[in-house]
Formats: structure tokens, C-alpha cells, sequence
């Protein structure tokens, strides 16, 4: 395995280079939809509710299945696994970010609106620094998921990983499917430690 | 005639259609510079009266003007940034400094970065907390009293002419509870400001208003100052009140 390894490099650090492309890609679109439909949800209630319902259903969609749909319109590669799994993050992302912000101490909420906080004032100087461990529990649930689903999407041809991996399923070698199990999973374990390290970090500057 | 602080006009509050009235037609006038004591018993509709003044709730009938401007054409964003507000749970934000949370709302309308570090210590000095030991601490650094005091310092951070306390000290121990009871009278005598305070507690009213407002059932039994209503109590509401309170009274005597 090692031996395989040092033979050839190349076969392992480019479709690693490629995932992690992919996830970056990936978790920046992801973030920028989700905290435009979180501020949108936050305006009321039904908004909200009917945008977990709905991204609850696409959830539910097994990946192969959605990632097929939309060849026909997105054709094979990476577009296409971009969006699906933007889309897919939408629910980990959603979900997390309005519980959070929903779950602030009351008592600060009223505090805040009879000082004259607008909502957006309420919203960014309140709400979102008061929850961010939920808003990281959400960027953490996504991140791992996205990275585990991404190795699917190279059935489509989007690379990364998992062509590693299904090529050593067909080729029946071993050393590619050891090597594409082990990196998806180091990389999972790896994204996940840093964000906490994040999260700390962030923590550390508001003693509770 | 005088321009009247706060007018109440055949105000009321339901909180559903066909619910009962929470606030039932309510008429009153407040002059500027009053301490007025709200007392009432839990649902006697004092914090929803409170409350509509800054627009938290909104009436669903009748009018309420703040020196002679009816407040529902206001935007209420812009009303609450006129008016002090303090609540029983102070509401302090976790994540910032005493400073920070002082300094909200003048940050908000966008003080120049020395005038709002001048203010932060002015206001701490006049809550009776040294500036340079509080200023860079956090609220969980702060025992229950002290965080009230700070809760009061926010509150006036912008020289507002009219405050509203919802029961600040309702969570406060006995003792400590007097001396920011003296403390708030201080302060109001020395701010010409309106001051609506909520409590339930009669003694507490008696002693803070120039003017106590007793509240039952969504109606206001009565109005007057302290001198007056003992004398004269205008209702058998008001009169039960007055009982208990010498039962309570008869009972230390009792014991001494």
C-alpha cells in the first residue's frame, strides 16, 4: 500500500486536490445561498417553515437519483455535482442556522428591539454572535456530508476521490481502494477537527 | 396648557378577537418629570400597557401620544430609540464588555468613537460602578445588582425623556433591592426625566412614585399619589390592597 503510494504519487494527490477543490467550491456557493435564505426566513415564520419543508423533501432524494436528474440539463461534471450538493447542503445548513438564531435568550431579543435594534441590527449584532455554535454545528454537518457525497459524483465525472475509488472497484485493485477510502475519510476527520479549532477560536473571545 | 409626556386615549388590548380585554379602555395623562409606579398583580395587564408605550405591542384600539405626537404614525424603531427601556432579566449581551453593551445604542446612531468612551464612564460613574474596574468586564462577571445597574446605565445611554422599568428589581434580593430602589429616586431627581416603573410589589410603589397607578383586570382601579389613595381608595380593589399591606405590616409588629 505504502510501496503503491511512493510508486505513484500523482495517482493520489490529484484526485485529492481535486475533492478538496470541490468541497471548497462547494462550501463557498453553499454558504453564500444559505445566508441569503437565512435572512429571508428570518423576516417570518411561514417563509421559514416552508423552506425547511421543501429543502427537506430534496434531502430526501437519494444523490444518485438527483445527480442523474440533472444531467440533462447540467451534463456530466463538475457543474453538475456542484449544484447537487449545494443544494443538498441547503437543508444541513438551513436547518441549523435558523434553530440558532431562533434559540437566542429571549430576554436579549426584547432587550435589543426596545433599545430600537432594527431587525437586520437584531439579526447580525445579536443573533449571530449569540449562536455560534449552532451556525458551526451547521458548517461542520455540511462540510463532512459534502465530502462523503463528493466521492459519489464521480460517476458523473466530476473527479476527486471517488474516481479513485470506483476505479479501483473495477479494476479490482486493492491499494486504490484502501488509498480512496483512507484519504475521503482522513479528509472528513481532518475538515471537521480544524472547523472546531475555529470554533474555539471564535469562542475564546466571549467568556461565558 | 403644558405638552403632556405620555397620553393614554381610550387605549385597549386583546390579544386574540374574541379574547378578553388585557388593557380595557384606558384614559391617562402623564406630565413630564413624574415618577409613576404601575402596581398591579400578574395579569392585570401592566406589562402590556408598558409594553405599547414602546411600541412592542401595538393597541388594538384607541391612541397613545408621546408629547402630543400619536405614536403609531411613528416608525417604531425611532420611538424605541427615544425611550429607555429596562427589563427584570436586564437582557445583557454575553458576548460584549460593559462598555459595549453600554455604548449599543449610541453605536447605533453612530457617535463619534470619544464621546461614546466619555459617556460610558459618566454613565457608569452615576450607577455607582467605577468605570475603570468595570468598563473591559462581562455580564457574567457581574453580580445580579451590579448587572441591573448596568441594564439602567444602557437604558440611559442616549438621555431619553421617558423610561420604562418592567419590574427591574423583581429578581433582586431584599437588601440590595432598597439601595438601588434609593438609588433610581436619586437619579430621577436629578435627570427631570418621566419614569414609568412596573412592580408588583406595594411597598416598592408607595415608596418610588410620585404617582402610583393600581391596575386590575386591564382597568386602572386608580391614579393618584400615595397620600391620596391611602386616604381615599377608590375602589374595594384598592382598599384589599391597603389592607394587606397593614396585615403585613401588624404581622412584623407582631414579632418584634
Amino acid at each position: 500500500m505504502i510501496e503503491y503510494a511512493l510508486k505513484h504519487p500523482d495517482k493520489l494527490w490529484k484526485p485529492l486536490l481535486q475533492h478538496l477543490e470541490l468541497l471548497l467550491v462547494v462550501m463557498i456557493v453553499s454558504l453564500i445561498l444559505a445566508a441569503l435564505l437565512t435572512i429571508t426566513a428570518m423576516t417570518s415564520k411561514p417563509i421559514s417553515n416552508t423552506m425547511l419543508h421543501l429543502f427537506s423533501i430534496i434531502y430526501s432524494i437519494p444523490s444518485l437519483a438527483l445527480f442523474a436528474l440533472l444531467i440533462p440539463i447540467t451534463g456530466l461534471g463538475k457543474i453538475t455535482a456542484i449544484v447537487v450538493l449545494v443544494i443538498y447542503n441547503q437543508y444541513l445548513l438551513l436547518r441549523n442556522f435558523i434553530a440558532g438564531l431562533n434559540d437566542v435568550d429571549p430576554s436579549m431579543i426584547e432587550a435589543a428591539t426596545g433599545m430600537g435594534m432594527s431587525r437586520m441590527q437584531l439579526l447580525f449584532q445579536v443573533r449571530v454572535p449569540l449562536s455560534t455554535k449552532a451556525l458551526f454545528s451547521g458548517l461542520r454537518l455540511a462540510s463532512v456530508s459534502t465530502i462523503g457525497m463528493a466521492t459519489i459524483a464521480a460517476l458523473i465525472n466530476a473527479g476527486g476521490l471517488g474516481s479513485l475509488l470506483f476505479d479501483g472497484l473495477r479494476t479490482m485493485n486493492v491499494n486504490k481502494i484502501l488509498w480512496g477510502s483512507l484519504l475521503s475519510a482522513s479528509l472528513a476527520i481532518v475538515t471537521n477537527g480544524i472547523l472546531i479549532q475555529m470554533e474555539k477560536r471564535i469562542q475564546n473571545h466571549n467568556p461565558s | 396648557m403644558s405638552l403632556k409626556a405620555i397620553e393614554f386615549n381610550q387605549v385597549c388590548k386583546q390579544y386574540s378577537q374574541s379574547g378578553d380585554f388585557v388593557v380595557d379602555h384606558v384614559n391617562l395623562s402623564i406630565n413630564e418629570g413624574e415618577f409613576i409606579t404601575i402596581l398591579g398583580s400578574s395579569g392585570s395587564g401592566k406589562t402590556t400597557l408598558l409594553k405599547m408605550i414602546n411600541r412592542l405591542y401595538e393597541p388594538s384600539e384607541g391612541t397613545i401620544n408621546l408629547f402630543g405626537e400619536d405614536i403609531a404614525t411613528i416608525d417604531p424603531v425611532k420611538v424605541r430609540r427615544k425611550i429607555g427601556y429596562v427589563i427584570q432579566q436586564v437582557g445583557l449581551f454575553p458576548h460584549m464588555t460593559i462598555a459595549q453593551n453600554i455604548a449599543t445604542v449610541p453605536k447605533l446612531l453612530k457617535w463619534p468613537q470619544p464621546k461614546i468612551k466619555e459617556r460610558v464612564d459618566e454613565l457608569l460613574n452615576l450607577v455607582g460602578l467605577d468605570p475603570k474596574e468595570f468598563k473591559n468586564r462581562y455580564p457574567s462577571q457581574l453580580s445580579g445588582g451590579q448587572q441591573q445597574r448596568i441594564g439602567l446605565a444602557r437604558a440611559l445611554a442616549i438621555d431619553p425623556k421617558i423610561m420604562l422599568l418592567d419590574e427591574p428589581f423583581g429578581a433582586i434580593d431584599a437588601i440590595t433591592r432598597l439601595h438601588l430602589q434609593d438609588e433610581l429616586m436619586r437619579l430621577h431627581g436629578g435627570l427631570k426625566k418621566t419614569f414609568l416603573f412596573v412592580t408588583h410589589d406595594i411597598n416598592e410603589a408607595f415608596k418610588l412614585g410620585t404617582r402610583v397607578m393600581i391596575m386590575n383586570n386591564g382597568k386602572v382601579s386608580q391614579f393618584d399619589t400615595p397620600q391620596s389613595i391611602v386616604k381615599n381608595p377608590a375602589d374595594s380593589f384598592v382598599s384589599s390592597l391597603m389592607r394587606s399591606s397593614r396585615e403585613q405590616e401588624r404581622f412584623w409588629e407582631g414579632l418584634d
